[in-house]
């Protein structure tokens, strides 16, 4: 996954781009199936189909990508930064608990008592809309904001005035 | 801890990518890279050794001792929906701006203002 986002981000061809980022976003897909979480694996899957259809019809309009002039400055303290980033997130790293030890303070509750608190089989489910169904509304309001701006911005009628 | 430093590498390759590039579309595809990193560490996060899906069943006879967390799951799920809405508007803006200015160069850009 890697691999396939430094191609997506270092291919001079936007669709040979897109193309590699949707690999990175499937092998995500496939990650997530291998932590345990197929639900999110589902998801990820048709979310990633339909980015790509979305970032296909942008790069549709251009002929050629944009020739450029080389400029050493900007990717020198582009580096410098993220490796002092790097650092500081290694430190931080080292304090939390280890890979396959969580500390399932709150989900404790959640798996234990989820059957009979909520009825529902599917943990996941039971946490999205029923403990924290707030959250999930939040989540339907941003996408319905995002769809009106969307709307708003590539409207035709009414803006030639 | 190795896998949490491999994930902080591909955020680092998203945001290396948004601070050099000066592409409009290059700088969606590295946000959208840093969003696949940050949710990829939150499950990480809740990974558990030999762990199963939290579904119960009475089939598969799985007990809640020995399932991964839940919580970053359903948390994640909302993230990745909100992270298609937020390149879906990212994307009508760069087309906007492509339409009235031709480029996706933002230095072209800054020429044409002023």
């Amino acid at each position: 996954m890697i691999i396939g986002a430094v191609i997506a981000v270092e291919l001079k061809d936007l669709l040979g781009a897109i193309v590699a980022v949707g690999a990175v976003g499937l092998g995500l897909a496939a990650a997530f199936l291998f932590l345990q979480a197929p639900d999110l694996s589902i998801v990820q899957i048709v979310v990633e189909i339909l980015a790509l259809i979305i970032l296909i019809r942008a790069v549709g309009l251009t002929e050629k990508s944009s020739v450029r002039k080389s400029n050493w400055v900007s990717p020198a303290l582009a580096l410098m930064f993220i490796a002092v980033l790097l650092v500081f997130a290694y430190k931080a790293l080292l304090d939390i608990p280890g890979f396959g030890s969580p500390i399932l303070k709150v989900s404790q509750r959640y798996l234990f008592q989820g059957l009979k608190e909520t009825g529902a089989a599917n943990l996941v489910s039971a946490i999205i809309l029923d403990y924290r169904a707030l959250d999930t509304l939040g989540e339907a309001t941003i996408l319905f904001t995002a769809v009106i701006g969307v709307l708003a911005v590539i409207r035709k009628i009414g803006r030639k005035k | 801890m190795t896998e949490y430093f491999l994930c902080w590498i591909l955020f680092c390759v998203g945001l290396y990518c948004v601070l050099t590039k000066r592409n409009l579309i290059k700088i969606i595809i590295g946000l959208g890279i840093m969003e696949y990193a940050v949710n990829l560490f939150f499950i990480l996060l809740g990974y558990k050794k030999d762990g199963v899906f939290p579904i119960l069943s009475k089939t598969l006879e799985t007990k809640p001792e020995m399932m991964v967390d839940p919580l970053p799951q359903a948390l994640i799920l909302t993230s990745i929906v909100i992270g298609l809405a937020t390149t879906c508007l990212l994307v009508s803006l760069a087309m906007h701006i492509y339409e009235k200015y031709g480029t996706y160069d933002v230095r072209e850009l800054r020429k044409l203002k002023g």
